[in-house]
């Protein structure tokens, strides 16, 4: 895209329009990362990281500077982790989120990942507040042949975690993905109700939910990481889905995160599409912040 | 996190004691507490850096008051800039000589726009009018539906289509509208990237064929750097006349508002707080510039001083 390249360009610039490393351009290294939601803190971290590696290593060529900062951002990053699987029994993921991030398009993104993977898969419609949210799960559920547990508007999600998690049991499903009504984490009540799914989720099957996946828009800016701390304290996130991904947002938030929660990113969003799911690759993803890769 | 702002700017200033005047060194060292403030509030980068020079220019050679330390000085001057910058006619939808008045809403996805133009409808149908919504998102699963249960519940007439060409949709329900009486159109779009030139050219599409009388963007008011780029695009493809900023409800600082302001030079008309219906205010750039420093009501703060 046409951001994209000016970004590359920009990057380039800063490495190949200085004959020597400097301050000005540590500056501007700097100034790159904050373009991308870094965030202040963790851009500066990282501009300091660099300089005493630059130190440690003797590079001198400004050239070499690319490859290094995308070492330490992969390094922040960590290692490419998985879904966690239960052992035996119905695994159950609750997806969170704050509002309008793709929590219910994920889902049904999952859905059909999981069930291209030979898994039994059933959805439970979770978010009985917001207008045609039980509609639009069942549309995604019909689109990748899934079953949709739910009940009607305004029911008590815990309740419908509890009616889905027991369809697993019964008829032996491999994946429970359960939907969750949008709820911005400062707000308290909304929060303790998602304790309370969560905890009706734990009371039916020792060891679940598997996994709790943290939604964020990849176009939020600081505010992630407020969102982070509060849903991984409520709900104990377990991993960060990335959506949106495709437009011109780097997503650079989640490096600050990173640092302060270590919650894993597992997958990204790149699109409205059942296939715009992919796993997420720390190498690519630090790769596409500097933009040198085709894919985002 | 304005006490830590104010706290800085004390700091920087503890040895400008007595009278005299603010010096660009002291100035200087205080402007770069404001640069990471204004950072971490999510204002652009490039909106920071002019923003900060304008005040910078404005602080040196400033007498130092005796009513205020140079700290709340600075502060003041801050928020007066940001105040300026963010000001212009708020919380008025501009009303067509011959109805109906035709507004269109757009944005990225899950922005708020179905949510907000159901806001809008309600909030207008309190001031007398009566308006329609329009469902030209025929690709979102169960958008129709979203905006026909929210036209139920504040009892306002929807007109969908089905998955017809949007720009059909919208032509077809001016003219329901003016058989039905309905004075006020609102039609809700897709969300979609300002760098996906199909779904652009479906806008093109819809604004050649209606005309709107109000095309307002629906930003989400957690949006970071990127704010500047999708207003500024979407200004320059599609021309705007507003914005919404949504989900001021959350403890976001809302740096985009300020950021999409100074870019586009649109104003913000309405600001969302909450998901239901009546959750819809007039925008207060007042309350935005404290919101953004961080700072309850900065006024009473330097009335203290
Ligand atoms: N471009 C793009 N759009 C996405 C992506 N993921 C989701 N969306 C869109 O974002 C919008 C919101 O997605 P939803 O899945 O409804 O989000 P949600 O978090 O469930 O929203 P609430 O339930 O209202 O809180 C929809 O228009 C989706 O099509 C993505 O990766 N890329
Ligand atoms: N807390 C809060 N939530 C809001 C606000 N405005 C909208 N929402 C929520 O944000 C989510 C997305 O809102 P929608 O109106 O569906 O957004 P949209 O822009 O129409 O989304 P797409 O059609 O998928 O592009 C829903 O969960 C809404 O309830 C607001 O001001 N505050
Ligand atoms: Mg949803
Ligand atoms: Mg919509």
């Amino acid at each position: 895209t046409k951001t994209r390249q000016n970004f590359v360009e920009k990057v380039e610039q800063i490495f190949t329009g200085y004959k020597k490393i400097d301050e000005e351009l540590y500056e501007e290294l700097e100034e790159v990362l904050i373009r991308s939601d870094v965030g202040v803190n963790t851009s500066m971290e990282l501009v300091e990281r660099l300089r005493k590696e630059v130190k440690q290593r003797k590079i001198s060529d400004p050239q070499e500077l690319t490859k290094v900062l995308q070492e330490l951002i992969v390094e922040l990053l960590g290692k490419e982790e998985t879904i966690a699987f239960a052992e035996r029994g119905p695994s159950v993921i609750l997806v969170v989120g704050v509002n309008g991030v793709g929590k219910t398009t994920t889902i049904g993104k999952l859905a059909n990942r999981f069930k291209l993977d030979g898994k039994r898969v059933v959805l439970a419609a979770g978010d009985t507040f917001r207008a045609a949210a039980i509609d639009q799960l069942e549309v995604w559920g019909e689109r990748s042949g899934v079953e949709v547990i739910k009940q009607r508007e305004g029911a008590d999600p815990a309740a419908v975690a509890y009616d889905a998690v027991q369809a697993a049991k019964s008829r032996e499903m491999d994946v429970v993905l359960v939907d969750t009504a949008g709820r911005l984490h400062n707000k308290v009540n909304l929060m303790e109700e998602l304790r309370k799914v969560k905890r009706v989720i734990e009371r039916e099957i020792p060891g679940a939910p598997h996994e709790v996946l943290l939604v964020l828009d990849a176009t939020t800016g600081q505010n992630a990481l407020q969102q982070a701390k509060l849903f991984q304290e409520v709900a104990g996130v377990t991993g960060i889905v990335l959506t949106k991904l495709d437009g011109t947002a780097k997503g650079g938030v989640v490096l600050g995160i990173q640092g302060e929660t270590r919650i894993p990113v597992k997958w990204i969003g790149i699109g409205e599409g059942m296939e715009d799911l992919r796993p997420f690759v720390p190498k690519d993803f630090a790769e596409a912040l500097f933009g040198s890769s085709e894919e985002g | 996190m304005f006490q830590g702002l104010s706290d800085k700017l004390q700091e920087t200033f503890k040895k400008l004691k007595g009278k005299g005047i603010l010096k660009e060194a002291d100035v200087n060292e205080a402007m770069r507490e404001v640069r990471v403030a204004l950072l971490e509030a999510d204002v652009n980068f490039k909106v920071v850096k002019d923003f900060v020079a304008k005040v910078k220019e404005r602080c040196i050679g400033q007498d130092v008051l005796e009513s205020l330390s140079p700290a709340q000085q600075v502060i003041k001057i801050v928020h007066e800039e940001m105040i300026d910058l963010m000001g212009g006619a708020t919380g008025k939808i501009l009303v067509a000589p011959k109805p109906p008045t035709v507004i269109l809403l757009l944005g990225l996805q899950g922005a708020g726009k179905t949510t907000h133009a159901a806001k809008l409808a309600n909030m207008l149908k309190k001031q007398g009018k009566h308006p329609l919504l329009v469902a030209c998102d025929i690709y979102r699963p169960a958008a129709i539906k979203q905006l026909e249960v929210l036209g139920e519940q504040i009892k306002v007439p929807v007109f969908s289509m089905g998955q017809e060409p949007p720009a059909d949709i919208a032509l077809a329900s001016l003219k329901h509208a003016y058989q039905n009486g309905q004075d006020v159109v609102i039609i809700d779009t897709a969300g979609r990237l300002h760098i996906n030139e199909e779904l652009m050219d479906e806008l093109r599409a819809i604004k050649t064929t209606v005309k709107p009388h109000e095309i307002l963007l629906v930003v989400d008011a957690m949006t970071g750097q990127d704010a500047v780029n999708v207003a500024e695009s979407f200004h320059k493809e599609i021309g705007l006349d507003g914005v919404i900023l949504t989900k001021l409800d959350g403890d976001t600082r809302g740096g985009a508002a300020l950021s999409i302001k100074a870019v586009t030079g649109c104003t913000i008309k309405f600001a969302g707080t909450g998901e239901k219906m009546d959750a819809l205010e007039p925008f207060h750039p007042d309350r935005m510039a404290s919101r953004i420093l961080g700072m309850g009501d900065v006024l009473t703060l330097i009335e203290k001083a």
